[in-house]
């Protein structure tokens, strides 16, 4: 496939890794933190830990939208989508995530419509072919998403659809980088930028982690060896002594965003005051509801939602976990009490989250592959 | 989630100018184009696709450079692996 | 930005990473989450896996698509619910097909219960007997229909367990309003992969129940083959140093089906895989005869068997993802989904466990086969790791293959 099997190289993996184990200072620890849950899935997906040094280590951070939507979200989309007049539509992976009286799909089997949808236009198909159901798209996801649940609303109203509406959970990546660099327990020398959301919202929205918090960010793709050109690009920043925002990605991330999307974020959304993330707690500014022009395709205006809050569960350590005080695997309840098939935290939930694509992928002894050069001295 | 999948566009929808039929390796859909409005793609260029929709323009340029440096240090190493060899024969 | 950037802790990350800079190993800076992390994170993962051998449970209050999808919780539901409730040994293996042994001293069926018992001929006779049940949507899709699907099945359950496939049953339940002309295509479809097979279908049974309570059409079949005496086939039966082969490209009737409704909207050339694979199996065993077992890849695709080698035969597994093949289509489709096509499923593709010295003999038989022309070893039975697949990346590096998890593709089979 192009622009897939290229960036999939052994042979060439093989070479970046040298020159990354050539740059690693003896003694030194090295963390780095990828932002997005779709670089976690890359990296155990394809093994790409087996090319890194031991005293690389990667972080994987809260850019998984489903993971980060707490629970008490979820109990109110159920309790939307339980009400007879109305046809819940989300994308697959909202589906297994568990509210406090199961995942979507434990509703689906006691009755209550739901649906999975590919493309949140899918969900205007439902509703014309549904006119007498309210057809409400639980929409979730970073900027990466929000321009599509955008784009569908600007066309739900242009053909005039009455019965479509949106149960608003979109996120916003920097303020939850903020909030990880501001917490004490931190130790980052770096970050992998999330690729896909800075296709919309460019890498200038990452200058102040360089500027203010002293740490170098490569805004990175998603093939592996994409990923692994970005470590290197930190790793030569760290030993040049550079602190930049640098764009790994940029056969697709243009260095200003993509306007368009933007302007159609704008059109139909605004920042909430504050929202709360699974594992994280309250963050300012870092959720979108529906601009009051669209009022009347805002789920949580048209019907009345509880507003539930549940706590996040005491034993789960995902607040450290997604701020990298603590691997996966170090958890209290990792793997035994908490597995992809009954999760309790939200690094759990998705294949994107970092405590499952440990346990789906990782679960085992690494033996990483010898690097020739990187060990001479 | 935040899947995005390179795709070739095959033909712009005269019809409805926001749709394109894209092919990803040999597997066609009709996506919405309507996010790169600005310079619509035109048949034969890459787009990145989420979730039905294209989000990106891929640039063939930037490709090709991101290639050329790994190629480039796969030389490197490959030579650098030669010259060790032939520096322990001796 | 707000103020709160310079906050003290802002402070404290740069110096942190100042220190760093100097050389000043992180570690001694205090409290280091990674001390020890080998052999600590060897605990955890030997606490895990006791974890995963634990007696399964049925957590879940309701059934849900996931129980019918085949992968972690079909497995869970089947040991908890039934094998808990009907255990005998001729279940226990939860192989495709159980195989009886009739009227022979020892046997599992009391002799007294078996007409002809001691009859002289039919001393030692065994049989393989296998059933499933298809729900397939839509019932018609490229390459096939739910009537192909009945037969080729179960034809299938029984050939990969070693025996000649000879009789079948057929039950229908149909829903009030389903169209006769359908009815008889599926049919029609029956007859015809019945006779490619070489099997008969001699009983059957047809219920119908009102509109809503089912979708068209479900067919039920059980089968009964001949096993050759001396045959036992098992995945139990691996270890270390054999040899595992695919025969043909993976997913390609997962993702028909999946396109075939619609939904996602996707065109591709593409066409189920449905066969029956009787001869392609009775040709693996005459040139193999040391064949350790076959699967039929179908549901939870070729990643469930790959772990129910390594969990039964409790030895590990490790695959080369570049070795599967899979169709650029099929690959092209898995891509935009976000699927992995070793979890899609197939409904003419078996898997093989053979003694590695007998890898290239049984790659040649298969490839000889029409059914088999794209074979291809795929991974090795190891000593290290028991109970885990792993998977050689094309990218180099290593991964685990799990049971599947989850429901990505309802009602496939």
């Amino acid at each position: 496939m192009r622009f897939v099997d290229e960036f999939r190289d052994a042979e060439q993996a093989r070479a970046l890794a040298a020159k990354i184990a050539a740059l690693c200072e003896p003694g030194r620890q090295y963390k780095f933190m990828e932002v997005c849950g779709g670089h976690t899935h890359t990296i155990y997906k394809h093994g790409l830990e087996d090319y890194l040094p031991e005293s690389i280590n990667l972080v994987h951070g809260p850019g998984c939208p489903v993971c980060v939507i707490p629970m008490g979200r979820i109990d109110d989309a159920m309790h939307l989508a339980a009400r007879e007049d109305v046809i819940m539509t989300s994308f697959g992976d909202m589906l297994r995530v568990p509210g406090s009286n199961g995942s979507f799909f434990d509703a689906k089997a006691r009755g209550t419509d739901i649906r999975m949808v590919y493309s949140p236009l899918d969900s205007l198909k439902i509703a014309r072919q549904n006119p007498d159901k309210q057809v409400v798209f639980m929409a979730i996801g970073f900027e990466t998403t929000a321009p599509s649940t955008a784009m569908t609303m600007l066309r739900a109203r242009a053909e005039g659809l009455k019965n479509f509406s949106v149960f608003c959970n979109h996120v916003t990546i920097v303020p939850a980088i903020k909030a990880i660099l501001d917490s004490p327990d931190l130790r980052l020398d770096g970050f992998l930028g999330p690729g896909h959301v800075s296709t919309v919202i460019g890498c200038r929205p990452y200058e102040f982690i360089a500027r203010e918090y002293g740490k170098p960010v490569v805004t990175a793709g998603f093939e592996p060896l994409d990923i692994l050109r970005s470590i290197y690009m930190l790793m030569v920043q760290l030993a040049e002594g550079r602190c930049e925002v640098e764009n790994q990605y940029s056969r697709v991330v243009p260095w200003d965003g993509n306007l368009v999307a933007l302007k159609a974020i704008g059109e139909t959304m605004e920042l909430r005051p504050y929202f709360e993330w699974r594992g994280l707690g309250f963050i300012s500014h870092s959720a979108m509801k529906v601009r009051e022009k669209y009022a009347e395709m805002d789920a949580e205006l048209l019907f009345k939602v509880p507003g539930v809050r549940v706590a996040d569960p005491k034993a789960c350590q995902c607040g450290e976990v997604l701020k990298g005080v603590l691997k996966p695997w170090e958890c209290k309840v990792f793997g035994t009490a908490c597995t992809p098939e009954t999760p309790i935290g939200t690094c759990m939930v998705s294949p994107e989250g970092a405590c499952a694509a440990y346990y789906n992928y990782g679960r085992m002894e690494r033996h990483r592959v010898p690097v020739t050069i990187g060990e001479r001295p | 989630m935040c899947l995005g999948i390179p795709g070739e566009v095959i033909e712009i929808r005269a019809d409805q100018p926001d749709l394109a039929k894209v092919d990803v390796s040999g597997v066609k859909r009709l996506i919405n184009i309507g996010l790169l409005s600005d310079d619509p793609p035109q048949p034969g260029e890459w787009v990145l696709i989420h979730v039905g929709f294209a989000l990106s323009r891929i640039d063939e340029a930037e490709a090709a450079a991101a290639m050329e440096f790994l190629e480039g240090i796969g030389q490197a190493y490959e030579d650098e692996i030669a010259a060790l060899k032939e520096s322990m024969i001796d | 930005m707000t103020a709160a950037h310079a906050g003290p802790e802002a402070h404290a990350g740069s110096e942190a990473h100042a220190g760093q800079r100097s050389g000043q190993p992180e570690a001694r800076q205090g409290r280091d989450a990674y001390a020890g992390r080998d052999e600590r994170e060897r605990q955890v993962l030997e606490r895990i896996d006791r974890a995963r051998r634990r007696r399964p449970r049925v957590r879940e209050e309701r059934i849900t698509m996931a129980h019918g999808a085949g992968g972690k919780a079909s497995r869970t539901l089947v040991e908890a619910v039934f094998l808990d409730a009907f255990r005998n040994p001729l279940l226990e293996p939860l192989e495709d097909a159980a195989s009886l042994r009739i009227g022979e001293p020892g046997a599992e069926v009391p002799e007294a219960r078996v007409p002809g018992a001691g009859v002289p001929g039919a001393e030692g006779t065994r049989l393989a007997l296998t059933t499933d049940t298809y729900v397939v949507s839509p019932l018609f899709f490229p390459g096939g229909s739910i009537g192909e699907l009945a037969v080729n099945g179960t034809v299938n359950d029984l050939a990969v367990s070693g025996a000649t496939p000879l009789y079948l049953t057929a039950g229908f339940i149909l829903e009030e309003g389903f169209e006769v002309a359908d009815l008889a295509r599926v049919v029609a479809s029956m007859r015809e992969a019945a006779d490619a097979a070489g099997v008969s279908v001699v009983t059957g049974d047809t219920k119908v129940v009102q509109r809503g309570k089912a979708d068209g059409c479900y067919i039920n079949t059980a089968g009964v083959g001949a096993l050759a005496p001396g045959t036992s086939l098992g995945v139990a039966r691996a270890r270390p140093g054999d040899a595992i082969i695919v025969s043909g490209p993976i997913g390609d009737h997962g993702i028909t089906i999946m396109l075939a409704r619609g939904e996602l909207d996707i065109e591709a050339d593409i066409q189920s895989d449905t066969a029956a694979l009787n001869g392609l199996a009775a040709t693996l065993l005459r040139e193999v005869p040391g064949t350790r077992a076959m699967r039929d890849a179908t549901r939870g695709g070729v990643a469930t068997i790959l772990n129910e080698i390594a969990s039964d035969a409790d030895v590990g597994v490790l695959a080369t993802e570049d070795a599967f093949p899979v169709r650029t289509e099929v690959r092209g489709a898995c891509e935009l989904l976000g699927i992995d096509p070793l979890y899609v499923a197939c409904e003419g593709r078996l898997v093989a466990v053979v003694p590695g010295a007998d890898a290239d003999r049984a790659v040649t038989a298969l490839r000889g086969h029409p059914l088999g022309t794209e074979a291809a070893v795929v991974g090795h039975v190891t000593d290290s790791e028991p109970g885990l697949v792993r998977l050689t990346t094309s990218f180099g590096g290593t991964r685990i293959v799990d049971l599947l998890v989850g429901d990505p593709l309802p009602r496939i089979c």
